[in-house]
Order: structure tokens, then C-alpha cells, then sequence
């Protein structure tokens, strides 16, 4: 049980009221106590030390806090810690195992799909969120479904090629 | 910023949070999407006392056609499941050309339409869109269920009718007088800005002829522009390259834009202009090509 104000204020103030929570993180169930208007961004981060989430504008633009939710891609740093009681959330975390990473995580190293690192973790589950309905996309809807991440470094260009890789690779495996 | 403190409640029913609106007296919210709320209170433009979440509520989630042609949409219905849905896209095409054009990508999946309308952002696609479409919204208190047309809904920037406690529970657009067309243009600078401009055009058609016709706005006044008087002077005609040239005309005429780092006034008015000549002749040459 941790009681999370990192990133609200640093100690929990007299009385503030909490509530506790069920949130299953890459497969598994965490309980914590959240204040109603932490982020789930800073829950992650702050509290449950999961930095691969990371977060850039903090206005709902860039796309780098990009976590699945129920399978979906969402902007973390744009929902309350509290909505996610219940729900199942993937992370940057659960993507590789001990021994493999994952293929979305290849392409980007095979096809140099990072510099700064920064956005990357954002791509690469708005890509796996792509991937997870559409097995074979065009780089058209590679670039559709990333337009919602921004990149400072890249141009792009290697972040869409590393999406195509790894969809390659995928369909491949899948056979 | 972090917002400020706030309780929060996550009701079953629409009921439940009605009496939760009611208890707070003005001082709680509806979080549906929270893809404008959330932001809003991170900035503390908002600070309610309570937040009232409504996605816990089962079956608000749903868009649909009915038998009769009239299109409903819940409030929990994100921007994604209508730019998935084909039957939606068919009877509104109007709303399948503004869906992907909602924000970007990730935003879609959690935003909601009703919530997008409610939020009445000048900017705001699905407020333009229900504008010219001149639908209804369903809002539902204490006392139960009433109908608020869309043009005494949105009445002004980020302004809605809705009672402290009120929740908007459905959009609702009438059914077509005849076929429904239509179209949507946005230009943004990059997927997620503030559109420069944006074009909502809905029509209605009996054969060639125009049985209806709403035009609305977005980002090119301080509210959402309503023009569906200048549309209307399409009503009982056919598209022809000289009425639409008019209309086109009369509608950048009640655009009410403003310079900025977007654009010159001028520049977005003539946006309005080419958009709105753009949709119609689209229109004109599609129904051409049916014929």
C-alpha cells in the first residue's frame, strides 16, 4: 500500500480525503490510495516507479504518457489515477519480457526509430494499439495512427519505418 | 499546474449522479471524456468541489440509426466509435468527415461527442457539426428528461443550457428530409492544433432539389458560428455553380474571425469561403455522378 502525493504535494495533508484503488498494470492487480486529482501519469511514475511512461507537455499534446487502456491508446497524463479503478492498463513496462523484446521494440532499434528516446516509449504503444487490430497497416495508417505522438528529433521517417518492421516481423511470427 | 482538490464520485446510474449534481449546487462536474476537463482543470479555469464520473454508468455508450431515420448518440459514445461506425457515416456523412478530424488519434478513443458539444469550445467540431445538422440534445435532471434544441444549447464560448443539475444524456439529429449529404473541412496547421478553420455543411435532398440545408462554423469567431441562415437561401433550389457561389459568399459574410498567429481575418474568411464553394461543388459533382 503506498499513499501517493509526490507529485500533489510532499507530504499528505490532514485529512485529505483518499480513495483506494484496483488497477491491474501489466497484468497485475495494484492497490494504492489516491488523492481524486492525481494523475494516472504521476501514479505510474511517482508511485508505482514505472519512469518508462514519461511525461512531455503536460497539455495533452505531445503523446509521450501514451499507455493502452482496456487495449486502447490513451494520453495518461490526461486521466485521473481514480478513473483507472477496475481497468487494465499496459505500460512501456509490459512490453518486453526477461529475455525478449518485444517486436514493436525491435523495429525501433533495427530501424534506428529513436534519438533522443523521449517519445519513444509514447510511439510505441500508440503503434502497438495500431498493430493490435490492424496486422499489416500502409505507411499511411502508420502515420494516421501516430499523429498523435510528437517526435523533436526524428522526422518521423524512422519511427514509421520501425512500426512497419515490426509489423512485419509480427505477421511473420504469427504463421 | 495540478488541478486543485476536488471529491469524486463514480454513480451507476444517471440518476444517482443527477442527485449528486443536485447535493453540489452547481459546484460539481460531469467527467465523461475529460479530454477538455481535464486540461481545464490542470489550468484551474476549472475547480469544481466534485467530480461526477459517468463512465461507470452502463449503457450510455452506444451511436445508432433508427428504423425511422433519426440518429442518437449516448454520452459516453467516444470520438472513435463514430469514425469506425459505417451505418453512422452513411445517415451523417457530415459527422463520418468531421470524426477523423477530432483532435488526434489518442484523443479519440476517450473524448466523447455529447461532451465535445457541452463543452461548446468556439473550436469545436461536434458543436459546428450538431449546428448545421440542427439536432437536439437530451438533458436529464430531478424531474426527468427534456429536449434542447442545439441553437439555444451552445449559446455562447465554453456555454451550454444545461441546469447545475443536468446531465446531457444524448445527442439526437432528426431524421432526413429526403437523402442526407454532406461534408466537413477543417484546415489545422498540424493534427491536435486549433483549427484555423473549420466548415460543417449538411444537406438534405429530394431528388436534385434541396429540401434543407445547415451550415455552422468553427474557429472563426469567439463562439461557434451558426450560418444556417445564409444556407437556407439553398432550400427548394438545385446546386448550381451561381447559388453556391452566393451562399459561399454569405457565409464567410457571418464569420467573425480574428488575426492571429493562425492566419490574417481575412485570410480565414476567404478559408470559409473556398471550404464552404469546396463542399458544395463536391456535393454538386457527386450527386451529378449518381444521377
Amino acid at each position: 500500500m503506498t499513499s501517493l502525493y509526490d507529485e500533489v504535494q510532499a507530504a499528505p495533508g490532514e485529512g485529505v480525503p483518499t480513495r483506494r484503488v484496483t488497477i491491474k498494470v501489466n497484468g497485475a492487480d495494484r492497490t494504492v490510495d489516491v488523492e481524486p486529482r492525481l494523475l494516472l501519469a504521476h501514479l505510474l511514475r511517482q508511485g508505482l516507479k514505472l519512469t518508462g511512461t514519461h511525461t512531455g507537455c503536460d497539455t495533452s499534446n505531445c503523446g509521450a504518457c501514451t499507455i493502452l487502456f482496456e487495449g486502447r491508446p490513451i494520453k495518461s497524463c490526461t486521466m485521473l489515477a481514480v478513473q483507472a479503478d477496475g481497468h487494465s492498463i499496459e505500460t512501456v513496462e509490459g512490453m518486453a519480457t526477461a529475455s525478449e523484446l518485444h517486436p514493436i521494440q525491435e523495429g525501433f532499434k533495427e530501424e534506428h526509430g529513436l534519438q533522443c528516446g523521449f517519445c519513444t516509449p509514447g510511439m510505441m504503444m500508440a503503434a502497438k494499439a495500431l498493430l493490435d487490430k490492424n496486422d499489416n497497416p500502409t505507411e499511411d495508417e502508420v502515420r494516421w495512427a501516430l499523429s498523435g505522438n510528437l517526435c523533436r528529433c526524428t522526422g518521423y521517417q524512422n519511427i514509421v519505418k520501425s512500426v512497419l518492421w515490426a509489423a512485419e516481423k509480427m505477421r511473420a511470427e504469427s504463421k | 499546474m495540478y488541478p486543485s482538490r476536488f471529491g469524486y464520485e463514480s454513480p451507476k446510474t444517471v440518476e444517482e449522479a443527477v442527485a449528486l449534481l443536485d447535493a453540489h449546487g452547481g459546484e460539481a462536474k460531469v467527467l465523461a471524456g475529460g479530454q477538455s476537463l481535464v486540461p481545464m482543470l490542470r489550468l484551474r479555469f476549472a475547480a469544481p468541489e466534485m467530480l461526477v464520473d459517468i463512465n461507470g454508468i452502463d449503457g450510455l455508450r452506444y451511436h445508432r440509426v433508427d428504423a425511422d431515420g433519426t440518429i442518437r448518440i449516448g454520452a459516453l459514445c467516444r470520438h472513435e466509435d463514430l469514425e469506425e461506425d459505417d451505418a453512422v457515416a452513411k445517415a451523417v456523412p457530415t459527422i463520418a468527415a468531421a470524426a477523423p478530424l477530432v483532435a488526434d488519434p489518442i484523443v479519440r478513443t476517450r473524448g466523447t461527442f455529447v461532451g465535445s458539444v457541452c463543452h461548446a469550445d468556439p473550436q469545436g467540431d461536434w458543436a459546428a457539426t450538431m449546428t448545421a445538422l440542427g439536432g437536439h440534445i437530451v438533458a436529464q435532471g430531478p424531474k426527468g428528461k427534456r429536449d434542447i434544441p442545439i441553437a439555444e444549447f451552445v449559446i455562447g464560448p465554453f456555454q451550454n443550457t444545461l441546469a447545475f443539475n443536468e446531465i446531457a444524456v444524448e445527442a439526437v439529429i432528426p431524421a432526413p428530409k429526403g437523402v442526407r449529404i454532406g461534408n466537413y473541412l477543417k484546415l489545422e496547421r498540424r493534427v491536435g492544433d486549433f483549427a484555423t478553420a473549420s466548415v460543417a455543411v449538411a444537406l438534405d435532398m429530394v431528388g436534385d432539389t434541396v429540401a434543407d440545408a445547415g451550415i455552422a462554423l468553427a474557429g472563426v469567431g469567439g463562439r461557434t458560428i451558426n450560418a444556417n441562415e445564409a444556407a437556407s437561401a439553398l432550400i427548394g433550389k438545385k446546386l448550381t455553380a451561381e447559388n453556391i457561389a452566393s451562399v459561399a459568399a454569405a457565409v464567410a459574410a457571418v464569420a467573425e474571425p480574428r488575426t492571429d498567429h493562425r492566419g490574417s481575418a481575412d485570410y480565414k474568411r476567404q478559408i470559409v469561403k473556398t471550404f464552404v464553394e469546396r463542399i458544395l461543388t463536391g456535393l454538386l459533382n457527386t450527386s451529378q455522378k449518381a444521377a
